[in-house]
């Protein structure tokens, strides 16, 4: 049966485009703030290009437009090819999509207007925050409703973790935009939480929000298009229960670290330090489930620059983990808090983890989506990753050294105990740092124009087949891109499973996970 | 209980991912609104002695600060660290920021923190510096903002602003204060004829009959 018919690829799709156009637009948004700090001038005295209204825009776009595009494309393949049935509805999964592509074309109108909520993440305003749940909710709905009607017996692991981000995104959005209304024009209200509180609340959905979106669920994806790209069943099934039930029980407590030192409750900055630290076990428990996945297959990151997506994901994964841990300890925290550090190690996440896995994914589904046997061109699909890389190297380089001079010139002191800088000699002394920082965006910016670039001749070059596809129907399976997939670079799980006898999983979940990419047979 | 039977049922399998990523809140959020201090030290819920809501200038004097963004940049939260009260005034506290919905306590600094901010500088020296911050800060980063000697205020929103933060102050602060009837029928006109630039340094500057620090420092930041 062609699975074009029997799975809603078309939704799938249009979410993946998009999640490259909005990648564009928000890398792009990014180099241009950048490039601000470090030429105020680009400022240009326009309200709608200044710094602090573009900045909320930047991670608007980046983590909802771009990774949350990345996830709703990403759940709704992997829960139709694992649990062998079509989305619940097609016109609810539709509506998701124009659903929160308004939302993000409305963000993009209203966050330079200056319209927001004012909490980190969550600015957009009430009008559009109820748009949000609708959507939210429908999204739900079309997901579980999908696992509900499932015909494998199992859930696979990736579907859990996608679970969990949506019942976990919905509690957090649900409360950190709880507001009272102002007025519909401007777009204006007021967090119903009092200060102490409500910077409480931002970090529980702030930290929670990476806990959750930017974290369980890119594992659900990565759990998928990872196995699948080398051909091999995920290592370790149990070691991937451990990490789920610890993820979900403990990423919605470390807020706090946030607000180290701060007013907030000693009690309270203790816990959250704690929890920061607990992370680290569901956390690395990942890093190693995946890395070991690669057992044996290292020499294919010679050739397979795909597969090379993942595995620098994962190693940026590693790298922020450890230092996001590290920076929720007490006294280091007073050194890192306030300074470029913490960008740095927001954008280790963001670009490294959730833009190379995005990227990684992409390229993995959408010669499948498009119906082809691979992207237009692999030699492209290397350069973006050497630009990339290299574009976040400089990033993270350039922000940490901004962040050691930062925090060395602020707690300088004389022997008198008077301070030794002024805090503009601490900004002075950052100027070329972040023209570096710009500098890295750009080449990142420019990846991804080289993936839309790859992308859109793939798209071209699918052009003919898919209208022949369409035309005869019945002659679809005759299409050696449906039939043979990827089986070229790309073994099934399951035949990875059988070749290799020293696998030992205990749960045959290699199984389990093989019925999960298998087509149906008509 | 199997791990089998929850990969195998939906609706079990929400309940207990809905259940566990409750806690962390519940736990950690719910007892903010209990805090209690002795009088007049303030909490996350009890104003330091003294302290009232913003006038109706201040506060939209606040909500231009919110709209520009000015959060991105600067933090509202001097941590109790030695360099830190030397460079920016005494330690921040909760009660301080009672009335303020949404805070903006902040995360950045790629400029100085502006908690203690208030009299340090003279109306002069602000307007200068947000027209064109390069000309008094040699260096700075910082945007101009030109727009807001141009803009008036009309006060048409005022009266609701004040009426939504007395609901909100009634809902979570049981010792704060509210307006009173005759300070939200004054607010417009406190308001009408400001420039947004005005309302904005008005903020900054703070009150100086008011406690939290602000007017208690004459030097400028350093």
């Amino acid at each position: 049966m062609d699975t074009h018919n029997t799975y809603n690829y078309t939704v799938v799709r249009q979410f993946a485009l998009m999640t490259i156009l909005w990648g564009i637009i928000g890398t792009d948004i990014g180099v241009w703030i950048a490039s601000e700090l470090a030429y105020p001038s680009l400022n240009l005295g326009a309200p709608w290009l200044s710094f602090g209204r573009l900045r909320p825009l930047h991670t608007n776009i980046a983590i909802f437009a771009f990774g949350g595009s990345a996830l709703f494309a990403t759940s709704y393949y992997v829960v139709q090819r694992t649990c062998h049935t079509r989305l619940f509805s097609d016109k609810l999964a539709s509506f998701t999509f124009w659903g929160w592509q308004l939302v993000m074309v409305l963000a993009l109108l209203t966050l330079p207007l200056g319209m927001t909520s004012g909490r980190a993440y969550a600015e957009l305003e009430w009008p559009i925050d109820i748009l949000l749940a609708l959507v939210w909710g429908a999204y739900a709905i079309v997901f579980f409703g999908t696992l509900l009607q499932r015909s494998t017996p199992h859930i696979y692991v990736a579907n859990w973790f996608f679970g969990a981000y949506i019942l976990a995104v919905a509690l957090l959005e649900l409360f950190a935009s709880a507001a009272l209304p102002v007025s519909l024009w401007p777009m204006k209200s007021y967090s119903v939480y009092p200060g102490a509180v409500d910077a409480m609340v931002t970090w529980w959905y702030g930290h929670g929000l990476i806990g959750s979106f930017l974290t369980a669920a890119f594992f659900g994806a990565l759990y998928y298009f990872l196995p699948r790209q080398i051909g091999r069943p995920l290592y370790s099934y149990r070691l991937a229960i451990v990490q789920f039930w610890a993820t979900v029980s403990l990423a919605l407590w470390s807020g706090p670290q946030h607000l180290l030192y701060t007013a907030l409750p000693d009690w309270l900055q203790s816990l959250g330090m704690v929890f920061a630290l607990l992370l680290l076990v569901p956390f690395s428990g990942g890093v190693v489930n995946g890395f070991m996945t690669m057992s044996g297959e290292w020499h294919r990151l010679r050739t397979d620059p795909v597969l090379r997506f993942f595995i620098a994901a994962l190693l940026f994964y590693g790298l922020s983990i450890v230092e996001g841990s590290v920076m929720a300890i007490k006294s280091i925290n007073a050194l890192t808090h306030y300074t470029d550090w913490t960008v740095g190690h927001a954008h280790a996440g963001g670009l490294g983890w959730i833009g190379f896995l995005t990227i990684g994914a992409l390229y993995a589904m959408l010669p499948r989506l498009l119906r082809c046997e691979q992207m237009y061109s692999t030699r492209l699909i290397d350069t973006h990753f050497w630009l990339a890389t290299t574009g976040v190297v400089l990033y993270l380089l350039a922000m940490a050294a901004a962040g050691v001079v930062q925090s060395t010139m602020w707690y300088a002191e004389n022997d008198d105990g008077t301070l030794t800088y002024r805090f503009i000699e601490s900004v002075q002394a950052t100027h070329y740092l972040y023209v570096v920082r710009a500098f890295g965006g750009f080449l990142y910016l420019i990846g991804m124009v080289v993936m839309a670039y790859n992308a859109w001749k793939t798209v071209v070059g699918s052009m003919p087949v898919t209208t022949s596809a369409a035309s005869h129907h019945t002659h679809a399976p005759a299409n050696p891109s449906i039939g043979a997939g990827h089986s070229a670079e790309t073994h099934h799980p399951s035949d990875a499973h059988h070749a290799d006898p020293h696998h030992t999983n205990p749960h045959h979940t290699a199984t389990r996970d093989s019925h999960g990419d298998m087509r149906r047979h008509p | 209980m199997s791990h089998e039977v929850v990969e195998k049922k939906v609706g079990l399998l929400a309940v207990l991912v809905l259940s566990l990523v409750s806690i962390g809140g519940l736990a950690e959020i719910v007892p903010l609104f209990f805090l209690t201090a002795p009088p007049g030290v303030g909490s996350t819920v009890e104003p330091v002695q003294g302290l009232q809501p913003y006038d109706a200038l201040r506060l939209e004097g606040r909500d231009i600060y919110l709209r520009e963004g000015c959060g991105q940049c600067h933090t509202q939260m001097v941590r109790p660290l030695q360099a830190e009260t030397e460079r920016f005034g005494h330690y921040s506290l909760a009660g301080e920021s009672v009335y303020d919905h949404p805070s903006l306590w902040g995360s950045k600094r790629t400029g100085p923190d502006l908690a203690q901010i208030g009299s340090r500088y003279s109306d002069f020296w602000n307007r200068e510096h947000l027209r064109n911050p390069e000309a008094v800060v040699h260096g700075s980063v910082m945007p101009a903002y030109p727009w807001l000697a141009r803009t008036v205020l009309d006060g048409a929103l005022t009266t609701t602003k004040m009426r939504t933060m007395n609901t909100l102050i009634t809902l979570t602060c049981a010792t704060c204060a509210t307006y009173s009837e005759k300070q939200i029928e004054e607010g417009p006109a406190k308001v009408r004829g400001s420039t947004e630039e005005e309302a904005l340094i008005a903020y900054l500057n703070g009150d100086p009959d008011q406690p939290g620090g602000l007017g208690q420092l004459s030097t400028p930041v350093r």
